[in-house]
């Protein structure tokens, strides 16, 4: 199999990699870049425990391949806390107890991120559809939409 | 099993390279990588075209053309094609919808291919290598197609011509029981001019519910109006079974669901 070149920003950091064409990002963060906090559930694009951030945009790592991240910017919950300070939703995942086994968790922090970045005061309802790609089997959802109400609640008491 | 990815600058080269067996078209992913995840072993190798003009929305003079690499989150957000939103934000969750393409929605087996299903009712025109062909010539050959589709293209409705009804289990997403896209003109004193019906789920692929848009002609869209509509909705369906829902299910709701849309 042919390697390819793939060049990145992950995180804040540059990476440069020779992975074998086809390689999904999934498997490239993981398993080549040793970032494991995308986890891969279906495969299938339906759980969205793979969830990654691209230039901005929500993303299935599962069924994005490596080379065509060229050049592109991409955020994992791995990157979100800063010099060991947890991100307000992380922190917030923990606080209000929306993590049990945890394997939903990094795909469903990555989907509210995106949604706060645009939406710093969401509705519940906007919650909800932002969480829909993501299939949580544990928590019954209730804990996971009121940790980014909660997390959104922290971000605009810090504006203020 | 590895896959090996060219990217090409055209359409036209990629379409060159597309010839090979065992290669697929690399769209938003959503479709071919799946399938691929999923162990299918016919898939070797991917293509796909960076021509910017698979990614370009022109909507002028009523009139929309869409680059097949469109993906549903930007039909969802583009001001000239908010009659369309609904339809385009049926698909999926939001990351899918960040990755599925207008193109690969063609290809897309029942449960799935919502948009199409709206591209259907719109008369659309696929664009391809090889040329345009209407939509209804275009969805029956498609598994057989080998001409990467670069544009679909159509007359945008009437503000309040267009209704798009998706049914599923999980709100608010999940796939489909069935979808409904319909374009309705009305006369004057409120009966129906012309009516094009287009039906998810009732086939292995997007279908016209012919005898229903027949019947609906001249009458008014109330509920005696509609009641022969929604008796012939059924005419002609074949709908799929899958967990969601069996085929006798599907056939059941869809005259109470059509009727819902038709009396909104």
């Amino acid at each position: 199999m042919a390697k390819v070149p793939v060049q990145f920003t992950l995180n804040g950091s540059e990476k440069a990699e020779f992975i074998d064409s086809g390689t999904t990002l999934l498997n490239a963060l993981r398993d080549k870049i040793g970032d494991t906090s995308p986890k891969g559930g279906c495969h299938q694009g339906t759980c969205g425990a793979c969830s990654v951030i691209i230039d901005g945009e929500l993303r299935l790592s599962c069924l994005t391949l490596a080379e065509t991240c060229n050049g592109t910017t991409i955020t994992t919950t791995s990157g979100l806390s800063e010099s060991g300070v947890l991100h307000p939703l992380q922190r917030a995942f923990l606080d209000t107890f929306a993590t049990q086994c945890g394997f939903c968790t990094p795909g469903m922090i990555m989907a509210a991120k995106v949604l706060l970045d645009h939406t710093p005061n969401p509705s519940r309802d906007e919650v909800v559809e932002a969480l829909s790609g993501n299939i949580c089997r544990c928590t019954g959802y209730e804990p996971i939409i009121q940790a980014v109400l909660t997390a959104a609640r922290a971000n605009s008491q810090n504006a203020a | 099993m590895a896959l090996a990815l060219q990217t090409f600058a055209t359409v036209k080269d990629a379409n060159a390279a597309l010839k090979a067996v065992g290669t697929r078209y690399l769209g938003g992913g959503t479709l071919v990588v799946r399938a691929a995840n999923e162990g299918d072993v016919s898939v070797s190798s991917l293509v796909r075209s960076t021509d910017p003009a698979q990614s370009a929305i022109a909507v002028a003079g009523g009139k929309a053309r869409i680059g097949a690499s469109v993906t549903m989150a930007a039909i969802a957000r583009h001001p000239g094609l908010a009659i369309l939103a609904k339809a385009a934000r049926a698909v999926g969750g939001p990351a899918i919808r960040n990755m599925a393409t207008v193109g690969g929605n063609l290809f897309a087996p029942a449960p799935y291919g919502d948009f199409a299903v709206a591209l259907l009712a719109l008369d659309a025109t696929v664009g391809t290598e090889d040329g345009e062909l209407p939509i209804e010539t275009f969805l029956p050959g498609r598994d057989g197609s080998r001409a990467i589709v670069t544009s679909v293209s159509f007359t945008l409705p009437k503000a309040d011509g267009f209704r798009f009804l998706k049914v599923s289990r999980v709100k608010p997403k999940s796939v489909s029981v069935l979808s409904i896209a319909a374009i309705l003109e009305q006369a004057a004193d409120g009966t129906v001019s012309s009516a094009r019906i287009a039906l998810g789920c009732m086939a292995d692929r997007p279908m016209r519910a012919r005898a229903a848009e027949r019947a609906l002609k001249g009458k008014s869209l109330d509920q005696n109006g509609i009641a022969a509509a929604l008796t012939a909705a059924s005419e002609g369906i074949a709908p799929i079974t899958d967990p969601i829902a069996s085929a006798w299910y599907r056939a059941e709701v869809l005259p109470v669901h059509l009727g819902r849309l038709l009396l909104t």
